[in-house]
């Protein structure tokens, strides 16, 4: 990516160059190329215009009006003040970056509007420090951590959930249970034990399902290891990724790992601001700050959230054993809605629980609606991904297109990028769209008598053509929820971003 | 062209636990070295750029500075705090403090070596020499080296 920048400061003999510095050391650091125009004391050597003209963004850190602004005009734009753009320059490239994909908020505006702007940031220059200014701070830099560890987690997305669904389409859905054992149509399989009898138990199909899964059980660890390191840098990704690690252990699903890596990613960011002895400084990279961070994430996610996860599923399985006989629709929405809460975590796993008991006990009606309800949400993000690409990523895009053969392969993790991202938005939709596919299916009374496998067990359900109606159903309401919740907040984005970064002029 | 720093410059170990004490400590070297003419106007001047925002910047950096008319040669004085000095930063007191005197209407090639001086102060390693330099020659050296490539 290309920037340019402006700094500029009253005196202009010293906090202009140490910006001009910072950002050009940051810009480095992540790979971009910047160009930086100096306007202080020892004269301005001006950006050249080809130079703006190719620049994906533009960042104005500046306590003074920056000089031929009109230049810029157009250009997705970055305003802080030029203290910001010392101690923090990495956030800001960052905060350029999102800048140069979304648009920009509003851009460089040239004239009147942009200079009574300025001029109102620069007669509360000395304000203390406000809630509100580093509320938003906070919330572009979330959404920038979680990014981070999304964009690591999407490749381990599409490689393990490929190989499961070739898995399936080359094995059938009965290679799941070759390998990890279980009952498929009456017929028992037993798990592999020992790998060097996968081929002979579980044939070549197996042998893509075990590596899929293998891939597969790296998504948590990958998404708060990378959580951790946006946050805390090198130290912090063994903290993240072990507490990753024990998310999939206490069965605490992508909500788990995504809480252990903002865990881990304060406590590092904690620890760093602690002073200590110079002799001491040298080994905190590398041993202390892993050490603690590691061990009290570790604590945290064993005791603390471990605990609570463990009663809140025996809680909602009791809940829902109870509901058992009630209104056959009502539980299609409840099951829907746990399906796609957290997808794999511990109330996914309670419905799909649910389910399994039920085909054993011989009632076929519950596992249809946990199977249906569980291809929506990546069904639903493809095809959003498809009509509305400007509310998306590119590296979304791309898991957007490899979601299409999850989702229809009932491989519910495929929406978990997504909503990872940006989770406040896209599980309520998720969670509508997965509950109107299962009101359907209870409606439609289909039943399955395989508890995996997606489109590609359709002959092992009863009214097939109504059964792809109701996903069918469930993926555009998904879709809609998905768009319309996203479109909200890139209209919110597009009103409160200028306001908050004249407030971070205005008070840093 | 004068040396922007000299060992009298230096004071590695300043008393000072207030930024105008220190401020004017340091300030009054540069006075006894002939470099500031006039010890008031000159920390009116640094008084008046620190009231718009204080110059300390994360990680223990104070840098007061002024253009002024009482200034005759761009110079550096520097101090270095062990309990530490409030500057006005958030993540806490200034050890490594930076006063930095231009002159008003001081030409471009002075006002280049000051941008320099300035970049530097980012690098983590010339912070770190600095909090390990022993006597103010190391100091002077360090900062000859660094910014003037001498």
């Amino acid at each position: 990516m290309k920037i340019v920048a402006v700094t500029s400061c009253p005196t202009g003999i010293a906090h202009t160059y140490m910006a001009a510095e910072a950002l050009e050391q940051a810009a480095k650091e992540a790979g971009h190329e910047i160009k930086v125009e100096t306007q202080g004391a020892a004269g301005a050597e001006a950006v050249a215009d080809a130079d703006i003209a190719g620049a994906d963004a533009v960042v104005f850190a500046a306590d003074v009006e920056v000089r031929n602004r009109e230049r810029f005009a157009g250009k997705p734009l970055v305003q802080t003040s030029v203290k910001r753009a010392i101690n923090d320059a990495a956030g800001l490239i960052s905060e350029a970056e999102a800048a140069a994909r979304t648009g920009g908020a509003g851009g460089v505006v040239a004239g009147a509007a942009a200079e009574a702007r300025e001029a109102a940031a620069m007669e509360t220059a000395d304000r203390p420090e406000t809630k509100v200014d580093q509320g938003a701070g906070l919330g572009t830099r979330l959404r920038q951590w979680l990014m981070t560890g999304v964009s690591y987690m999407i490749p381990f997305v599409a490689a393990g959930g490929i190989l499961i669904a070739v898995a399936f389409l080359l094995g059938g859905p009965e290679v799941a249970n070759k390998v990890n054992g279980g009952t498929f149509e009456g017929v028992e399989y037993p798990a592999v034990e020992d790998l060097s009898n996968l081929i002979v138990q579980a044939g070549y199909a197996g042998l893509l399902f075990k590596i899929g899964g293998v891939a597969f059980s790296m998504l948590v660890p990958i998404l708060a290891g990378f959580i951790a390191y946006a946050m805390g840098d090198r130290p912090a990704l063994v903290a993240g990724i072990v507490g990753g690690l024990l998310a999939n252990e206490i069965g605490a699903g992508f909500l788990g790992g995504l809480a252990a890596g903002l865990i881990a990613g304060a406590i590092v960011i904690w620890i760093k601001r602690v002073k200590v002895p110079r002799g001491v400084a040298g080994i905190m990279p590398v041993v202390v700050i892993p050490l603690v961070s590691t061990l009290i994430v570790g604590v945290l996610m064993l005791v603390v959230i471990g605990q609570p996860i463990a009663a809140l599923q025996e809680g909602l399985t009791n809940w829902l054993e109870g509901l058992g006989g009630s209104n056959a629709i009502l539980l299609g929405i409840i099951i829907g809605l746990m399906m796609a809460f957290d997808m794999g975590g511990p109330v996914n796993k309670v419905a799909y629980a649910f389910g399994l008991a039920a085909l054993a006990s011989g009632n076929l009606k519950i596992m249809a609606a946990v199977m249906a309800a569980g291809m929506t949400p990546p069904l639903g993000l493809a095809l959003a991904t498809v009509i509305r690409k400007h509310l998306f990523t590119k590296a979304e895009r791309q898991a957007g297109e490899a979601a299409w053969l999850l989702g229809a392969s009932f491989i519910t993790e495929g929406a978990i990028p997504f909503a990872a991202a940006d989770p406040l938005r896209v599980i309520p939709a998720l969670m509508v769209g997965s509950a109107v596919t299962g009101a359907l299916v209870m409606g439609f009374g289909n039943e399955s008598r395989a508890p995996h496998g997606g489109i590609w067990v359709t002959g092992l359900i009863s009214k097939p053509i109504l059964y792809i109606l109701a996903i069918l159903i469930g993926t555009a309401v998904t879709a809609a929820g998905v768009i319309i919740l996203k479109s909200t907040r890139r209209k919110e984005a597009a009103d409160i971003e200028p306001a908050a970064s004249r407030q971070a002029t205005a008070t840093s | 062209m004068a040396d922007l720093i000299t060992p009298d410059l230096v004071d590695l170990d300043l008393a000072a636990t207030e930024r105008g004490e220190a401020t004017r400590s340091l300030a009054e070297r540069l006075q006894a070295a002939g470099r500031v003419t006039d010890l008031d106007q000159f920390l009116a001047d640094v008084r008046a750029r620190e009231a718009q925002m204080p110059t300390g910047i994360e990680g223990g950096i104070g840098i007061p500075h002024c253009r002024s008319v009482a200034v005759t040669e761009p110079t550096l004085g520097f101090g270095r705090s062990t309990q530490g000095i409030d500057w006005g930063a958030a993540d806490g007191p200034a050890h490594l403090i930076f006063l930095i005197a231009a002159p008003e209407g001081g030409g471009a090639e002075h006002m280049g070596i000051l941008a320099k001086l300035a970049r530097k102060l980012i690098h983590a390693s010339f912070r770190e020499s600095l909090h390990q330099a022993r006597d103010p020659e190391d100091v002077v050296s360090l900062v000859k080296k660094e910014v003037l490539g001498q």
